[in-house]
């Protein structure tokens, strides 16, 4: 579950933020929840990789990239949904809860 | 080792699906185009080779743990470390384990050692694709070649 900070941020969305900075170069003051990765922050797919790796250990799950990659080429789903960093932190909640209910 | 055709993998002498490893072989030739510019007179397997080495190791790895469905491609290279040199008629021991399986990537830590000594290691990551056109078939017969298919699969 994430809880709000003092910033206003979720604790999640703190934790990813910290990460796209470190792995991918990024001022982390340019980093917010309404950030496109690619569009806004310029993440390619080598670096986003990168950040999927990072974020994949940090929270002991597997983001779906290929299903994700697959949904937005054939248009079913705007890429937003998995590139503006409060929907991409939404779903690791959701894959982070799933694997908790799982246990 | 065929250093020039980039067959660097000799046999697969272990593969562990279950706990995701892999031991390999490899026999630096005694004579090879490589060794006239690395470096005249004074023949070392360049770091790149060793580098490819451990990549071929891991890929291997990738593509049994995958069933052949997917083709590994090398995308990144991290905290590669050349910690001793070797040169013509090394035996190389070549490993690599499973660090992560990620969608549409995997991640791999490798080594080889000689005579017993560390020579270089290496954290690779793999984006996992489906196979070109024609490549199946090829990279399969090398694998077969190389025992990655048959007896070393315990």
């Amino acid at each position: 579950m994430s809880t709000e900070s003092a910033t206003g941020t979720t604790a999640t969305f703190d934790r990813v933020a910290d990460i796209i900075a470190d792995t991918a170069d990024i001022p982390r003051e340019k980093i917010t929840p309404e950030s496109h990765a690619i569009d806004d922050l310029g993440i390619d797919s080598l670096a986003f990789l990168d950040i999927a790796f990072a974020v994949d250990k940090a929270f002991g799950i597997k983001l779906p990239l290929e299903r994700w990659t697959q949904e937005v080429n054939e248009g079913k789903v705007p890429a937003e949904e998995y590139f503006v960093l409060k929907n991409l932190c939404a779903r690791i909640d959701a894959l982070v809860a799933e694997k908790a209910a799982k246990v | 080792m065929r250093l020039e055709y980039f067959e660097m993998i000799d046999q697969v002498v272990r593969l562990d699906r279950a706990a995701g490893r892999i031991e390999c072989v490899a026999q630096v030739p005694e004579a090879s185009p490589v060794f006239e510019g690395h470096f005249p007179g004074h023949p070392l397997v360049p770091g790149v080779l060793l580098t490819e080495t451990m990549a071929q190791a891991s890929g291997y790895l990738v593509l049994a743990h995958l069933d052949f469905a997917q083709m590994p491609f090398l995308m990144a290279v991290d905290k590669a470390r050349f910690r001793s040199f070797v040169g013509p008629g090394a035996r190389l021991e070549i490993t690599a384990s499973l660090e992560h399986d990620g969608s549409g990537y995997a991640v791999t830590k490798a080594a080889i050692r000689h005579e017993g000594k560390a020579l270089c290691d290496a954290e690779l990551r793999f984006r996992t694709m489906p196979f070109p056109d024609g490549l199946d078939a090829p990279m399969r017969e090398r694998a077969q070649k190389i025992g990655l298919l048959d007896g070393a699969g315990a």
